[in-house]
């Protein structure tokens, strides 16, 4: 098999953060290579400068046998590199046809030749989409066809493929998975990322391990076990990631939610937490966790449904009514939900309580807030220059500490992690499930999303898997195992609720 | 030993120790306005031997009050990412209330209800806008046809002369406290208290991160719509008190008063360095930018400068303002 690319000692900083540090990678024609790592091993940093989004700042890039800068992902595309995101770039109010020849369409378009050359394109990955479909109404898988579409007719001889099923239910993913196996075949090279193993398992050739921006191994697929493969991602014993073990007494009932319901995204679902519980909520993205934990907060209206506090039923309708309740949410999105950027570390810490630190006239105590932020940062461990420093300068890791110290602050009995550690390097990790550790020790009740299985695993007493809105059942720590978690995040009959 | 922890606790994490050079982008961001109004007043010293006498600039400070009152309520307004093009027209109906109510009652009380008139007005706009969720701009814009409708009904689209009854509030209009116009003065105490509850209450801090980032204030679980809501009836408030003032001087309440005033308003606050994107801005600034643009006025009167040229040089400086503020960010590039 020919070579496609070869990327040697790729080194890429931010602002002093090494995000590559030298990082090697090797593409083959006609195979299926996976990128693992952990969320924050340089993956994706890595697949933007093969894309052309970023220029490394040290290191090579090989294609055909000579070194090549690629300047901008239209340059990528035009030596044949295109990475399909996450987030796909699709324009969604035009149609197919036009998203896949969106940057060739001639100013005088013949719609006829345009929508036939879309029909043969999506017709050679199996599938049978109409070219004049607007794309907004397609659902996300065929949106994901339509982007490799598009990539196919740029004649792309590399594919980068970010987490492509995370957003895919499973009938969606294995015809994924078939069209990837197709592509290798006509000798396309295709870069795999992914979180599920056992998908990497069964599709990629070869596989290379990140870990904290630099490349561990590359190993042949048939050289190695999953467990081997998350002994490399992880860098240490799995025991050990999870900070230590507190004990925890587990007291009375302090959240339950009854048949809580909005639309076809949370439907009936019932749980509880205990006090110095830690209970986990896995399954896919779009599962609908999210959804959940934003009804029970108060941020979205639900439709029906009860949620008790301590035993007595509240009616939150506003964020305020459940962080009254002392109910506190980490949101998913840090930088969107969780901190106001801009803003000193101070002013976000104190932000959900500040009527203490508030005299009679509204005039804030700085002094009070000053001590109170002091404390909060030494239980936390902040890391920054002051206090009066803007969250947006520091760390992921940190930023997220931020957040923690404002429900530190506000004293709520319960509180929601959603995806707690996305975007945060593992050595923060270990701190934020310390914390949420000693939070559940001291008799909280602990509510925790996450995608990573791994995580819901090493830290939760028990873990609920939703999946299309409903709760589909419940693991123990003995049953712990991915193949559990992905047979009720997946395939599980949304049965009646189990908690 | 515990200093030790310390020190190692408070370092900065290793990606922001980038060394410290002077950036002349942010500099001029940060003190751009200051850096205008420096170079304003030694362009009209240079120009005009009357310009730098007491007697001008309290005239030039006495002829920016409304609008100075107008860009307070804006300051704010512009702080939670909004925006509120009815201070101009609740000033007219502020100018014509008063002129009207102060025949009818006590003239405390007709300046009380003049501004309930214009805080009403601010309300509406909050209501509509915090509740449900409209933009602003269409909504303010809608609210300020009504108020210069309603100004143009109130006065029947006649000047109304407030006459002997009106003595009250002409005698503020002339009048001198501490050696200063009274209208100057309020103007001033306006700014002072602004900037003290920017700087120091709960209220000015979350409007601020309201406007950065009003998704995680709600997620904090603290009532965005309430602090919405209060900017505008600020805005309102103050718009009343500007129209009270130009009727305070003239002795003539006027449907026609501030055409246009909103644009001022607006100036004055982005020249401040506010960021229309919200969370950006201050008081102390704000009056900055309204000083600028009286001095610009000041200055073309005191040059003679035509009417209608007054107006294209007056945005022309704007802009050139603006490019003296923002456009070291585009030429760094």
């Amino acid at each position: 098999m020919t070579e496609l690319v070869r990327l040697q000692g790729i080194r890429k900083s931010f602002g002093g953060v090494h995000a590559l540090r030298g990082v090697d990678f090797s593409l083959k024609a006609g195979e299926v290579h996976a990128l693992l790592g952990e969320n924050g091993a340089g993956k994706s940093t890595l697949m933007r400068v093969l894309g052309g989004e970023h220029q490394p700042d040290g290191g090579e890039i090989v294609m055909d046998g000579a070194p090549v800068e690629l300047r901008s992902p239209t340059d990528a595309m035009k030596k044949g590199v295109v990475v399909i995101h996450q987030e796909m770039a699709l324009a969604s109010d035009l149609s197919v046809a036009e998203n896949i020849f969106l940057s060739e369409i001639p100013s005088i378009v013949s719609w006829k030749t345009l929508n036939r050359r879309a029909r043969e394109l999506i017709e050679r990955l199996g599938f049978d989409i109409k070219p004049n479909a607007i794309v907004r109404d397609l659902s996300v898988a065929y949106q994901q066809v339509v982007e490799i579409a598009k990539a196919l007719s740029r004649n792309a001889r590399i594919i980068v493929f970010d987490e492509p099923t995370a957003v895919l239910s499973g009938q969606d993913a294995e015809r994924l998975l078939g069209i990837i196996d197709g592509l290798r075949r006509q000798g396309v090279g295709v870069v795999y990322i992914s979180h599920r193993l056992d998908e990497v398992f069964r599709i990629a050739d070869r596989m290379t391990i990140m870990k904290d921006g630099a490349s561990v191994e590359t190993v042949e697929r048939n050289a190695v076990e999953i467990p081997d493969v998350i002994r490399m991602m992880v860098g240490r014993p799995l025991s050990a990631l999870f900070g230590e073990n507190v004990e925890r007494a587990v007291g009375p009932e302090l959240l339950r939610v009854e048949g809580l319901t909005r639309g076809a995204r949370v439907r009936d679902v019932s749980l509880s937490v205990r006090a110095g519980e830690i209970v986990g909520l896995g399954g896919l993205v779009g599962a609908g966790r999210t959804e959940l934990v934003r009804l029970i907060f108060g941020a979205d209206h639900r439709e029906s449904g009860k949620i008790l506090v301590e035993g007595n039923e509240i009616n939150p309708t506003h964020p305020k009514d459940a962080v009254k309740a002392g109910i506190g949410l980490v949101p998913e999105s840090r930088k969107e939900q969780g901190v106001v950027l801009d803003f000193p570390i101070r002013v976000n810490a104190t932000m959900a309580r500040l009527s203490p630190l508030v005299n009679l006239f509204g005039v804030v105590r700085r002094s009070a807030e000053r001590s109170a932020v002091k404390a909060l940062s030494d239980r936390l461990r902040i890391r920054a220059a002051s206090m009066d420093a803007p969250v947006s300068s520091l760390s992921g890791g940190n930023q997220q500490k931020v957040v923690l110290a404002k429900w530190f602050h506000a004293g709520g009995r319960i509180l929601i992690f959603d995806e707690p550690t996305r975007g945060v390097d593992v050595g923060a990790k270990t701190e934020i499930y310390s914390l949420i550790k000693s939070l559940a020790a001291e008799g909280r009740a602990v509510l925790v999303i996450s995608s990573e299985h791994l995580e819901l695993f090493g830290l939760c007493d028990r873990v609920l898997v939703m999946r299309e809105g409903r709760l589909t059942g419940s693991l123990l720590p003995a049953d712990y195992s991915e193949e559990n978690m992905l047979k009720l995040a997946m395939t599980a009959p949304a049965a009646a609720a189990a908690h | 030993m515990t200093q030790t922890t310390t020190t190692a606790d408070t370092s900065p994490r290793s990606g922001d120790a980038p060394a410290r050079r002077i950036d002349f982008g942010d500099l001029m961001h940060r003190y751009g306005t200051v850096v205008i109004l420096v170079v304003l007043l030694v362009v009209a010293r240079s120009m005009s031997d009357v310009f730098l006498t007491e007697r001008n600039l309290l005239n030039v400070l006495r002829q920016i009050s409304g609008t100075g009152l107008m860009a307070v309520g804006m300051l704010f307004v512009i702080l939670t990412r909004g925006i509120d093009l009815s201070v101009g027209s609740i000033a007219a109906l502020g100018s014509v209330a008063s002129a009207i109510l102060v025949q009818q009652m006590a003239p405390g009380l007709a300046v009380v209800a003049t501004l309930a008139i214009g805080g009403a007005f601010g309300l509406l706009s909050g209501l509509l806008v915090a509740y449900l969720r409209l933009p602003p701009f269409v909504t303010t814009l809608a609210v300020m046809t009504i108020a210069r409708g309603a100004a143009l009904i109130a006065s029947g689209g006649q000047p109304i002369r407030m006459g002997e009854a009106g003595a009250f509030i002409t005698r503020f209009g002339s009048g001198y406290a501490l050696g200063m116009p009274q209208p100057v003065l309020l103007m001033l105490a306006v700014f002072v208290l602004a900037g003290l509850v920017l700087a120091f209450t709960r209220f000015g801090r979350m409007v601020k991160a309201i406007g950065s980032n009003a998704e995680a204030v709600r997620l904090s679980g603290i009532g965005v719509s309430r602090y919405v809501v209060s900017v505008y009836v600020i805005s309102g408030v103050l718009a009343a008190a500007a129209g009270i003032i130009s009727s305070s001087r003239t002795g003539i309440g006027s449907a026609t008063v501030g055409v246009g005033a909103e644009l001022d308003a607006i100036a004055a606050v982005v020249i401040g360095g506010a960021s229309l994107m919200g969370g950006r801005g201050g008081a102390i600034n704000t009056f900055i930018g309204v000083f600028v643009l009286g001095i610009i006025a000041n200055l073309m009167n005191l040059a003679s400068v035509p009417g209608y040229h007054q107006q294209v040089f007056m945005g022309v400086i704007i802009i050139g303002a603006m490019l003296l503020q923002y456009g070291s960010t585009f030429f760094r590039r």
